[in-house]
């Protein structure tokens, strides 16, 4: 009875989470818009709503209203698979972020493996759109994809076991635990933070780590056959993924909920607002590398600088506990 | 990365700069009196039309927007009867009011036409009439003009000799 209970708590709590991401995430798309208008000295969505709030809205309307046309000749199965692969990994990843202590909706003991695996998981979405988009640009685009992820997980996950070996733990929330008093992780491991932000622009599929989707010479990349709901739902993927790094990046380097006076929700929102303004910043600011470029500096300099961050790391916390 | 940084900042400190953005339905653009925008008919001083329906706007006019049909008073003066312009057409390039030899015709700088129907673009007489001279003040045609009319005879206008008796071989 009360295992149900629980359950039915559990199931109630998802559902006000998803809620809470979906509007988050539009609302991100508004401010992104915003952000990146006032950077290039113009003033971005303002007609809808105050300062334009409700643009989002008028946005998701507008989407769902949209026919949805797959190519003909596209594989349809697929073609329809694809963008809910790509929204809803990252919306269970969102399952073991800790944003208060126990604001958990699965305390999971290997919460960094999962949320790294959902992350990884997005892939698939864009390998398998551009395979059933049947297009060049999309199968150019899912072929970078594919490589990309290759290239980027090789020091994503190495770039944050820093944290780990300190922390002692795979647990977001006990991660968050041990930062307590302002000893953020950022400033022990700051190597490790900047690698992982970096990885975490490509994780996310963004400028200027958005070579699958490349508008200059692929069209859209993998999504270029996608309409209506299922772009909608692509977007909704990248979107999510930038908050999901940017959570990961507070709970991992920036000391999570703790903050002064503030509550602790509070303070990890701010957190990951001030860390996806960044994001946005960079992508109106840096240019997108070549392809070969950013496998190579993957490969060649951030790989073995987050191997080298990881031993010293070892060594020092293996020889302070001998 | 010294480059990367620079880039950033210089990026991120248009953030408190002033924008280019025109808030153009709010804020009104200031646009010169030259500027060519919607058509309209003036009249004299005395309030009367100035147009006297010669067609020579709807000729000068490239895209045949402007069509006229002329009337006649008792007395010999033209004026139009209709006189209609579609705006659907028209491309403001100004040659009708250069064509005008009574600066009757006349483009004003409110651009604000649009119409969500296509019959609505198509402004009668009636639309186009202002009550005021436009452009050029206190000009009269039919002061200047040669043409005798009611109350006018030939060589009563403005800066007109008398006629000359052909039949006469006197100086």
């Amino acid at each position: 009875m009360t295992a149900s209970l629980a359950a039915l708590l559990v199931l109630i709590l998802s559902a006000v989470l998803l809620a809470a991401l979906m509007v988050t995430a539009g609302v991100f798309t508004w401010a992104e818009r915003r952000i990146l208008g006032f950077m290039q000295e113009r003033l971005g969505p303002n007609r809808v709503g105050p300062f334009g709030f409700l643009q989002w809205v008028a946005d998701t309307v507008k989407l769902i209203t949209k026919e949805d046309a797959p190519p003909a000749g596209a594989d349809r199965p697929a073609y329809l698979l694809a963008p809910v692969l790509a929204a809803l990994p990252i919306l269970a990843g969102f399952g073991v972020v800790a944003f208060a202590p126990g604001w958990t909706i699965a305390d999971l003991d290997m919460g960094v493996m999962f949320v790294m695996g959902m992350l990884a998981l997005t892939v698939y979405a864009l390998v398998l759109g551009a395979w059933a988009s049947r297009n060049r640009y999309a199968t150019l685009g899912g072929l970078r994809a594919a490589a990309q992820l290759l290239a980027y997980e090789s020091f994503l996950g190495l770039s944050l076991m820093g944290v780990v070996l300190i922390a002692g733990s795979f647990n977001l929330g006990e991660i968050v635990a041990a930062q307590e008093g302002g000893r953020w992780f950022v400033l022990v491991q700051p190597l490790g933070c900047a690698l992982f932000l970096i990885a975490g622009v490509a994780a996310a599929h963004r400028l200027p780590f958005d070579l699958q989707e490349s508008e200059q010479d692929l069209v859209a990349g993998f999504m270029t056959e996608y309409s209506g709901m299922n772009f909608a739902l692509f977007f909704l993927g990248e979107y999510l993924a930038v908050l999901l790094v940017a959570s990961l990046a507070v709970t991992l380097f920036f000391g999570g909920w703790h903050g002064p006076l503030l509550p602790g929700p509070v303070w990890f929102g701010l957190k990951v607002a001030a860390i996806a303004f960044v994001f946005v910043w960079i992508r109106a600011t840096l240019p997108r590398p070549r392809y070969d470029q950013l496998i190579g500096f993957a490969w060649k300099v951030a790989l073995p600088l987050a191997l080298v961050n990881l031993l010293v790391t070892g060594w020092i916390v293996v020889g302070g506990a001998a | 990365m010294k480059g990367l940084l620079k880039s950033l900042w210089e990026v991120g400190s248009k953030l408190w700069e002033p924008k280019y953005t025109a808030g153009y339905p709010e804020v009104k653009p200031d646009l010169p009196p030259r500027y060519r925008a919607r058509i309209v008919l003036t009249r004299d001083p005395d309030g009367g039309e100035r147009c006297v329906a010669c067609n020579l706007c709807a000729v000068a006019c490239p895209v045949d927007c402007i069509d006229v049909v002329k009337a006649e008073t008792e007395d010999g003066r033209w004026y139009p009867e209709t006189f209609r312009i579609n705006f659907a057409r028209c491309i403001f390039c100004g040659y009708c009011e250069e064509a005008c030899p009574t600066a009757a015709i006349q483009l004003t700088p409110d651009f604000e036409l649009a119409d969500y129907a296509r019959p609505g673009l198509v402004y009668e007489k009636e639309d186009l009439l202002i009550a005021g001279e436009g452009k050029v003040a206190g000009y009269r045609y039919w002061d200047v003009a040669g043409k005798a009319i009611a109350g006018k005879d030939k060589g009563a206008a403005r800066a007109e000799a008398a006629p000359v008796d052909l039949k006469d071989l006197t100086p």
